[in-house]
């Protein structure tokens, strides 16, 4: 099982996702540089936090061009784990992994703080650590936080149970008080159909210690750990059978 | 442009803030009249700015060595060792002036430019910290509509200035302070303070050494903005003019800083590198001829190599161009393609621009034409220095009006509720928040949660803890005892939070040294830094002097701000401010002892006379140094032996004030706790409750730890107090028997929480 941390020139969340899977979990893990055009020998692929190639035009809207997406594109394609935290997610967005986009935060304000959010779905790689409606204290840091998509996308997202994560208040209600960025539905996190693609604007890397407070976002890599022993027992036992 | 063949007259000398002993100086030292590009340079390595030459006579007088101190003043920040092979760099710098004239990007390049003095010395930038003045955002106490709209402005230009910066660079901004008063409406402070953290072995200084090395030219392109930034603007006071020097403001680009940052990490590591200077106030002149004088060397560059970003620019614009995000550094001759490729992995401009010779001169050329010959080091380093005349302020014309003290009995809960919502007490949450204070997870102790901010250092599992205090206030009313007090503040932040204060950066913000009044100011305050230096045990490592805030001849209060920095052997021993459990005994440790018989003039310097009755007179609190040491000795042993649950400085506002606070910290999700508080004493209620005496702080700890931190306290000689016990729902404090606070904690909480979102958000 070996992680892959992408290194878009600009991002900074790229030494904790590390820290958090390597050091907390004791996971292998390597970083990806952006020009890499392939990324064989990995099992799954984050895209950290940052500001990819600066942000200066639309968040994402460079770095979807970069030569490691189209090989992150060929990797989830063939069903490999991706998740895009924060700048990840909006990165997936705009390659269009994943559907919608964000908008500037409704307060017009980067906000950094610890928000809560409850896990909609249990039968996903990046949740299925997690129990059904489990709520996570988790940081957030973002300008542009707001999703969006229209209405059928999002009559899409509520039918096929792509919604993973939405804002709450401490005690699991969903209110427009405990939305920090104005995001539709309260969404803070979605998955493709596919199931192996996920985004999410909080940072469970930021949660995975509880000497910084939370250790509560680990339940996500943890997810995705599980998923990962899973595949490879089962690799196993398809070898083992002879064909 | 600037035609170079521009003849210099002692006119033009005077125009360029030289004076006439300063030019012939000049002339002196080059043995001939200075051409235009010469003059240039000399005019920003010798200004106020650049050459320190009011505060040099001055700052001699500060403690700067220690053990643990590695790399004193003189360098681009201050060294200290933090055990285990690993050091900390950090250092405090101003942005004032670039910060009202254009308050996003005079914010941002000030974050920028403090950064890159951290990674200059090869540490790795792992927080910033801010200290912030403004003038008032409320209306009230003479400030009229449009000066608070003005402020307004400013503080959020400066607030998403910095967040913009530090947010992109992938710093966490943990901490600092924002003060209000009337003086900074006109002249804003904007302190930064960074801290980066190196393998001693791997540490980088800024001193060119062997001849035929070749200079490498890093970073983004040259352009003309920030010319006489640190001359012209930095280095003069404000004018209704001053508006029109925007142009002099540098624009801040936090994406390539943070390639900077990774690729000269990253080329430091070739071990090819022999020297390396940020670019900052007076660009390539400053480093060019500072890295040639500490190595006792010559340096010559030709700028038609220097990368530019417009056409036609003059030797005399690039010499003094102040653009943003670009590094001069020396690498070792025949491994400069070592270098220089990691600058293209990065994707970044890296030329050669010259080399170091012998003889000690700074020459440049321009397609192999000279256009300056100077010898660096009296450019650099035999600048003017004066010793400026020192005057007492004149004697006010009119009597001191006191605080009167309400009588026994008054309820105090409005003016308490009053107190809490003064922007100076009221909650950060909505500037902090715009920061990301969390990225690089090391953040133990967040904005807010502790009266420092304290930060892990993964490697070595140690905690650094920081926090910077001023008091401009208490230094306008006695400069020298107000600024040992804004000493003995941070360390005792430090040590609230567990940590032991090992060293400092001061950063010295003053009106026009002309003016022999203002040049008293900043001698006494020198005068009580060191001492308070000195006794707590916190040498001066760095920092910067910025004088000249003054507006239209009216002056700042003198506010030397001063970071702290401290170290905690096992980070998880940090101490929160915020209560932890219902039914926990609230203690006071008091190193203060007794009233004084300067009572009511001490409490008019107070922050509760400031809000509640307008009145800024008497004097500071008088100060007991040993004490402030013992107190923080004490808390690093009660922090050590994990008997407190809660730990939190008296400062502004006083007791009451202390304990609300520390009731709202622990706000989660939706409730904070609250006190029942019980005091004696035969002074008045309102000094017992607001008065703010230094050498004390509130802790919390389980009935079950009284013994332990009573022994503690008895072995530092402190006065141990119990004032009462952690509650949920109500603050209540009774005097004497009576009650003169009483009300629910919500209420409180929300004049404390929303009052600074209130006045800035709604714009």
């Amino acid at each position: 099982m070996k992680f892959g941390v992408v290194v878009f020139p600009g991002s900074n969340c790229d030494h904790d996702t590390h820290h958090a899977l390597g050091t907390v979990l004791g996971r292998p893990v390597d970083f990806i540089w952006h020009k890499s055009e392939e990324v064989t020998g990995f099992d799954a692929i984050i895209l950290p936090g940052g500001f990819a190639y600066g942000d200066y035009l639309r968040t994402g809207a460079i770095a979807r061009f970069s030569p490691v997406m189209r090989a992150v594109t060929k990797f989830a394609n063939s069903g490999g784990l991706v998740l895009g935290i924060c700048n990840g997610f909006q990165v997936l967005l705009e390659s269009g992994l994943l559907p919608g986009a964000v908008l500037r935060n409704a307060g017009l304000r980067f906000v950094c703080r610890h928000v809560y959010i409850r896990v909609e779905r249990t039968d996903t790689p990046f949740t299925c650590a997690a129990s059904s409606g489990q709520l996570l204290k988790i940081p957030i840091a973002h300008s542009d936080g707001n999703y969006f998509c229209d209405d059928a996308t999002l009559r899409d997202l509520e039918r096929n149970g792509q919604i993973l994560f939405r804002y709450v208040s401490p005690d699991g209600r969903e209110s427009p008080e405990w939305n920090p960025n104005g995001a539709l539905a309260n969404i803070a996190g979605i998955i493709n159909c596919g199931r192996n693609v996920a985004g999410l604007m909080p940072h469970p890397e930021r949660a995975a210690e509880s000497l910084l407070d939370s250790a509560e976002g680990l339940v996500i890599l943890r997810s995705m750990i599980d998923t990962l022993a899973r595949r490879e027992r089962s690799t196993v036992v398809a070898e083992r059978v002879p064909a | 442009m600037i035609d170079t063949e521009i003849r210099v007259t002692p006119e033009l000398a005077a125009e360029h803030g030289l004076s006439a002993d300063e030019y012939a100086r000049v002339r002196q030292i080059l043995g001939r009249d200075p051409n235009i590009t010469e003059l240039g340079i000399f005019s920003v390595m010798w200004s106020e700015h650049c050459s320190y030459k009011s505060s040099k006579v001055h700052l001699k007088r500060l403690p700067t060595k220690g053990p643990q101190v590695v790399q004193g003043p003189g360098e681009n920040a201050g060294v200290v060792d933090i055990g285990s092979g690993w050091c900390a760099a950090f250092k405090i710098e101003s942005h004032n002036h670039p910060s009202f004239v254009e308050p996003f990007q005079g914010a941002a390049t000030g974050v920028g430019g403090i950064l890159r003095d951290i990674f200059t010395m090869g540490a790795r930038p792992i927080a910033v910290l801010d200290s912030l003045r403004f003038g008032p955002i409320t209306e009230g106490q003479g400030t009229t509509p449009a000066e608070v709209a003005r402020n307004r402005r400013i503080v959020d230009g400066v607030v998403r200035g910095i967040g913009y910066y530090g947010n992109c660079f992938g710093v966490p901004t943990v901490g600092g302070e924002v003060a209000f008063e009337p003086c900074y409406s006109a002249n804003p402070l904007v302190n930064a303070l960074a801290l980066g953290v190196a393998r001693r072995d791997e540490l980088f200084f800024a001193r060119a050494r062997g001849v035929d090395n070749p200079v490498i030219y890093v970073g983004a392109k040259t352009g003309r903005d920030g010319i006489h930034g640190a001359s012209l603007l930095a280095s003069a006071e404000f004018t209704e003019e001053s508006q029109q020097k925007r142009p002099n403001v540098q624009v801040g680009d936090p994406f390539l800083e943070k390639l900077l940052l990774e690729a000269c990490l990253e080329a430091m590591h070739t071990g090819a590198v022999v020297a390396i200077q940020d670019m900052g106030a007076a660009g390539l002149t400053c480093s060019t001829c500072e890295m040639a004088s500490r190595g006792s060397t010559g340096i010559e560059i030709d700028l038609s190599l220097v990368p530019q970003r417009e056409t036609g620019m003059s030797p005399y614009e690039i010499m003094l161009s102040e653009s943003q995000e670009r590094m001069l550094l020396v690498a070792e001759r025949g491994r400069e393609d070592e270098v220089l490729n990691v600058f293209r992995k990065w994707e970044l401009d890296a030329v050669v621009i010259g080399r170091v010779v012998s003889g000690g001169l700074l020459r440049v050329l321009d397609h192999g034409r000279v256009v300056a010959e100077i010898p660096a080091h009296p450019l650099a380093e035999e600048g003017p220095v004066y010793s400026r005349p020192l005057a007492p302020p004149a004697k006010p014309s009119h009597a001191e009006r006191l605080v009167a003290f309400a009588p026994e009995g008054t309820d105090l809960t409005a003016n308490f509720a009053k107190l809490l919502a003064a922007p100076a007490i009221a909650s950060k949450r909505w500037i902090v928040q715009q920061y990301d204070h969390m990225v690089r997870t090391n953040t133990v102790v967040a904005p807010g949660a502790g009266d420092a901010a304290l930060v892990r250092v993964k490697e070595i599992g140690r905690g650094l803890a920081l926090a910077v205090d001023g008091n401009g206030r208490w230094c306008h009313l006695d400069p020298r005892l107000g600024a040992m007090h804004a000493v003995a503040e941070a360390a005792r932040n430090v040590a609230c939070v567990g940590a032991r204060p090992i060293a400092a950066t001061n950063c010295l913000n003053f009106g026009n040294p002309e003016k022999p009044e203002i040049m008293r100011q900043f001698s006494e305050v020198i005068d009580g830094m060191a001492e308070a230096c000195r006794t707590l045990g916190v040498p001066i490592t760095g920092g910067n002097v910025s004088f000249y805030n003054e507006t239209l001849g009216h002056a700042i209060y003198p506010t030397p701000t001063i970071g702290v920095l401290g170290i905690l052997g096992d980070d998880s021993l940090a101490l929160h401010m915020g209560f932890r459990a219902v039914g926990d005994v609230i203690l006071l440790l008091d190193g203060a002892g007794p009233a004084v018989p300067e009572m009511q003039r001490e409490f008019s310097s107070s922050e509760y006379a400031r809000t509640i009755h307008s009145i800024v007179a008497g004097t500071p609190p008088a100060i007991d140094l040993g004490a402030e040491k013992r107190l923080m000795d004490a808390l690093a042993a009660l922090a050590a032996e994990r008997l407190l649950h809660s730990a939190h400085d008296l400062s502004d506002g006083g007791l009451a004030v202390a304990i609300a606070e520390s009731g709202f910290a622990s706000f989660f999700a939706t409730e904070s706790l609250g006190a029942n508080v019980s005091l004696e004493g035969a002074e008045p209620a309102e000094w017992a409750l607001f008065g703010e005496r230094g050498a004390r702080a509130m802790v919390t700890a389980p009935q079950a730890a009284l013994a332990a931190i009573e022994r503690i306290a008895a072995q530092y000689q402190l006065g141990l107090r119990t004032l009462g016990t952690v509650t949920q729902g109500i603050f209540r404090i009774e005097y004497n028997g009576r009650e003169v606070v009483s009300s629910p904690v919500a209420r409180l909480r929300a004049s404390w929480a929303d009052s600074l979102e209130q006045a800035l958000a709604a714009r």
